[in-house]
């Protein structure tokens, strides 16, 4: 037990060397960081609506605490937006906040179920509809695909595609610049893909048996290897899907849906988000069911009445239409026929507020308002040396207080109780600084009020452990060897049960929670975990081991085990009352 | 031999016998009276929220040489202005107060210019929203309904629902009152404080949780033939977990006590009085709660069980006397506890102990 602690110290030691990385990561408080001020244009020059500026200040926080662990701040300014972001010269995350993410329309290549990572088993690919533009259910034509699908789940082999059709150039479409009339209610709505998948046109399905390769069957003929490297790599699952990848319009791009459930390669960008004119949501008169309608402008009507018409004809899933935004395909319906004349109409299941959502996104991109960086600035720490020094002043003399109460009340095993805190603080000093470099974790000065007090946690774990001994020992027929064993089966349980209930907590606000609270549940989180490991490898291997020495399983006055301490046998009384004296 | 001493060292071997529950009215009255004022508190002062949540206002000037972020912030704060963070940027100062009214603007204005020699209309004023909006504090209370409605099913799984209601409203009443504390005092509540609250919340059903497997344990072999009600059995079961519990609470509070006294009033700290304030009253309404709220009410709970009922009946008509009153003296297994006690504490401590032993 004690060589597994020593083994995982030492591991998480030569990991820390091997990344030449010793000192933790801080946050905002601690270390300062980047302040970037954006500031909103808008088309006339007018002052933008506080509404937009709020949902911008949302989405802006949401991007950047999109790892879920660094805590940053965005605040509104008068008009202006000001991010500040933990450490200085932040150019990615600046980059990233400060670009209003442009819309753009991609053909889509190949497609893969999110979780398809090569190496993954046969079956992996559950998810049910992986298929052509399945994940993006909302914004598509969802009627008939849902149902009509042939459990393509298991077979993502069969679902190739044609690989005779190399790049989407040779636009096979004759009519696809057939500019129709205005009017023409354009189909975004896609057919049946469900229909599709299970034709694999084309030569590739035979070539490609249901190995363990999910993407035997995905056609990448056209695809740049390097995004199709991407492609096999990219992980959905992630809470942070890629949101803000820069999305260069002359480049393909492996994304993954919005909704985490596919991922797609896409082509270069056909139509960029400029081009749209204006998008409204409503209620189809015929059916009854929401749609968006989309407006390009003239040079866009006529790249989307080209691109539309090439891909038409295009063998499932190059028949999609992806709308990307911000890293993330929204929507990728199947394009039935050319839409010319500049309006499109996309219908599927559409609730008004998804209809609503789609439509501002496709008017706005991710932003309700396009916004310039007007300054970036680096700034300190918010926190003066003085308060620092205060803080872990008290918090060290507060350690002290500690130690010696252990050492009074409990003696012997006081000296226990420290060394279990000293193992405490190693794993966890550790564990900060692996965090923070491998995972952006940073301390902030919440952060590390959090960690002393779990020290009261950890103390616990022990307190209750040595409660249960003398109990064991006051009832006096038991060696010390006995009682270490039989007081530890009763306390463990206690134990876990009570971090559990420290481990739900952190657990359910890591996940439900952003920015600062995140941040703090991942430490407790962390912490839990600790206490768990050092009394399990660390106190209880120890306090077998002491049983052992005389000292204690006689019952030395200092060990903590004594006899008197117990009150057990008559000299106490004596001993007391001089005491008492 | 004060009687101090007697108690402590009583407390010490852990031979007490505090009748936690049947005081339950005395705990039901001040826990009343608590929830009462603080709710009184945070309806009619209401919670004094930090820039954080409401927003505040943002000065900036070039750093004149002689300036360290202590005079600047001194000197702010001397102008009347609460909650003042100063950063460094680039080579300004960036100083971010409360939300501020205008002729308070005026005021800190001069006070600047005057103490650093900066023309008054150098220093520039903005008005800051808050970092921790609407979406923010609502993202957050998901997060505690989803939380309370876990920790009710897992400990409903380790326990029984009784005692995962009575955790619950333990946790509610330790919350409650911090918040109140927070209203009445007038500190102000800034995301330090929220994650205060959130640690008091975790530590409150440790606590809870701790107690509560003693209780199980010590109840689970009460029988038809018992000689203990579950009151009392509960009671035994508190005191046997009394030192625990307060050694526990001890080890908590020491760091927090000092990063609250020494640090706040040495280093006048903002972020560490507000979280370390949060976390010192919690967790002694924690520790308090836990023994004289949640156990209680779970004995209230369980004392309407068929099965407890009958024992209690049984052994008041036995005995003619209360439910209450301690079992039958035991003999005194220790000599040194009867030497020292004052009472019937060590009696019934000897009782309760081979109570326990049967289990195994």
């Amino acid at each position: 037990m004690l060589l597994a602690l020593l083994a995982l110290i030492l591991a998480m030691g030569g990991v820390m060397l091997l990344q030449k990385s010793f000192v933790p990561k801080f946050g905002l408080d601690l270390a300062g960081g980047t302040t970037v001020t954006l500031s909103p244009v808008t088309q006339s020059g007018a002052t933008p609506s506080q509404e937009s500026l709020d949902l911008a200040v949302n989405i802006i926080r949401e991007r950047v605490n999109g790892s879920g662990i660094s805590d940053a701040e965005v605040a509104k300014a008068g008009d202006n937006i000001v991010i500040s972001v933990p450490g200085a010269g932040q150019e990615e995350v600046v980059k990233l906040v400060g670009t209003t993410a442009e819309l753009r329309f991609r053909q889509v290549l190949a497609v893969a179920p999110a979780n398809a990572t090569p190496g993954a088993l046969p079956t992996a690919p559950a998810t049910p509809a992986p298929s052509g533009s399945g994940a993006p259910q909302p914004s598509t034509t969802a009627k008939p695909s849902s149902t009509a699908k042939p459990a393509p789940s298991g077979t993502p082999a069969g679902r190739a595609l044609s690989s005779a059709l190399t790049n989407p150039t040779p636009a096979p479409s004759a009519s696809a610049t057939g500019q129709g009339d205005k009017k023409d209610d354009k189909k975004g709505s896609g057919k049946d893909e469900g229909k599709a998948t299970p034709t694999p046109s084309g030569s590739a399905a035979p070539s490609a048996p249901p190995t363990e390769d999910p993407f035997a069957g995905v056609d990448l003929t056209g695809v740049d290897p390097v995004v199709a490297e991407q492609f096999k790599k990219l992980d959905c699952t992630k809470k942070d899907r890629g949101q803000g990848i820069q999305d260069e319009p002359d480049k393909q791009l492996a994304a993954c849906s919005d909704d985490g459930v596919a991922k797609y390669v896409l082509d270069k960008a056909a139509v960029k988000g400029t081009e749209v004119a204006g998008a409204n949501s409503g209620v189809d008169s015929t059916t009854g069911e929401w749609i968006v309608q989309v407006n390009f402008k003239s040079a866009g009507a006529s790249q989307f009445a080209k691109i539309t018409g090439q891909i038409t004809s295009a063998p499932q899933p190059r028949n999609q239409l992806a709308m990307v935004l911000d890293g993330v395909v929204i929507s990728a319906p199947v394009i039935e026929e050319p839409i010319p004349g500049g309006q499109a109409r996309i219908s599927g299941s559409f609730t008004q507020k998804t209809a609503d959502d789609l439509a501002n996104q496709l008017k706005y991109g991710a932003l309700p308002l396009k916004f310039v960086q007007s300054s970036i600035e680096e700034v300190s720490s918010t926190l003066g040396a003085d308060q620092l020094r205060g803080g872990l002043l008290a918090g060290g003399i507060g350690l002290i207080l500690v130690v010696l109460y252990s050492l009074l009340y409990y003696r012997g095993l006081g000296l226990v109780a420290v060394a279990s805190l000293a193992v405490a603080t190693i794993l966890t000093y550790q564990a900060v600084v692996l965090l923070g470099h491998n995972a952006n974790f940073r301390l902030s000065l919440p952060h590390i009020i959090g960690l002393i007090v779990s020290i009261g946690i950890t103390a616990d774990s022990f307190i209750v452990y040595f409660e249960r001994m003398r109990d064991e020992m006051k009832e006096g027929r038991r060696s010390l060897r006995v009682a270490v064993e039989v007081a530890w089966v009763r306390a463990r349980r206690t134990i876990l049960i009570a971090d559990a209930v420290m481990f739900i907590a952190a657990v359910v606000l890591y996940f439900l929670a952003v920015g600062g609270v995140a941040g703090f549940a991942f430490a407790m989180g962390l912490t839990t975990l600790i206490d768990i490991a050092v009394v399990f490898l660390f106190t209880k291997p120890f306090v077998a081991l002491l049983a052992r020495l005389s000292f204690f399983a006689k019952g030395h006055k200092l060990s903590g085990l004594d006899a008197e301490r117990m009150g057990r046998d008559a000299p106490v009384a004596r001993t007391t009352v001089s005491q008492e004296g | 031999m004060s009687r101090i001493g007697v108690i402590g060292r009583r407390l010490y071997r852990g031979e007490v016998d505090i009748d936690f529950v049947g005081r339950y009215k005395l705990w039901s009255a001040v826990s009343g009276l608590l929830l009462v004022i603080s709710i009184v508190g945070l309806v009619f002062q209401g919670l004094n929220l930090g820039v954080e949540f409401k927003g505040g206002s943002v000065f900036s000037f070039d750093k004149p040489r002689a300036s360290t972020i202590e005079t600047v912030r001194s000197t702010v704060e001397e102008a009347g202005a609460h909650q003042v963070s100063v950063q460094e940027a680039g080579n300004r100062w960036r100083v971010t107060t409360q939300s501020l009214a205008a002729s308070q603007v005026t005021t800190v204005q001069n006070a600047i210019s005057k103490e650093f020699g900066i023309a008054g209309n150098q220093v520039s004023k903005q008005i800051i929203g808050p970092t921790w909006g609407g979406e923010v504090l609502k993202k957050a209370v998901i997060g505690l309904i989803v939380f309370m409605i876990a920790i009710i099913l897992y400990l409903t799984m380790a326990f029984e629902w009784k005692m995962a209601l009575a955790a619950v409203v333990a946790l509610f009443h330790d919350l409650v009152i911090t918040a109140g504390i927070y209203a009445w005092s007038g500190f102000e509540v800034t995301p330090a404080t929220m994650l205060g609250f959130l640690t008091i919340l975790g530590y409150s059903l440790y606590d809870a949780v701790v107690v509560f497997d003693m209780i199980k344990e010590v109840t689970a072999k009460l029988g038809t033939t018992s000689k203990m009600t579950y009151t009392q059995a509960a009671n035994n079961a508190l005191n046997h977990t009394l030192i625990r519990s307060l050694n526990t609470s001890l080890v908590a509070i020491l760091p927090v006590a000092a990063i609250l006294f020494i640090g706040t009033t040495l280093f006048g700290a903002g972020t560490l009085k507000d979280l370390s304030l949060a976390l010192f009253v919690g967790m002694i309404v924690g520790t308090y709660s836990s023994l004289c709220v949640a156990t209680p009410l779970l004995v209230n709970l369980k004392e309407r069980e068929p099965k407890y009922m009958a024992i209690a009946k049984r052994l008041a008509s036995n005995k003619g006397g209360s439910p209450q009153d301690a079992p039958p003296a035991g003999k005194g297994k220790e000599p040194a506890a009867a030497a020292t006690s004052t009472g019937p504490a060590a009696s019934q401590n000897g009782s309760v102990s081979p109570q326990k032993r049967k289990k195994r």
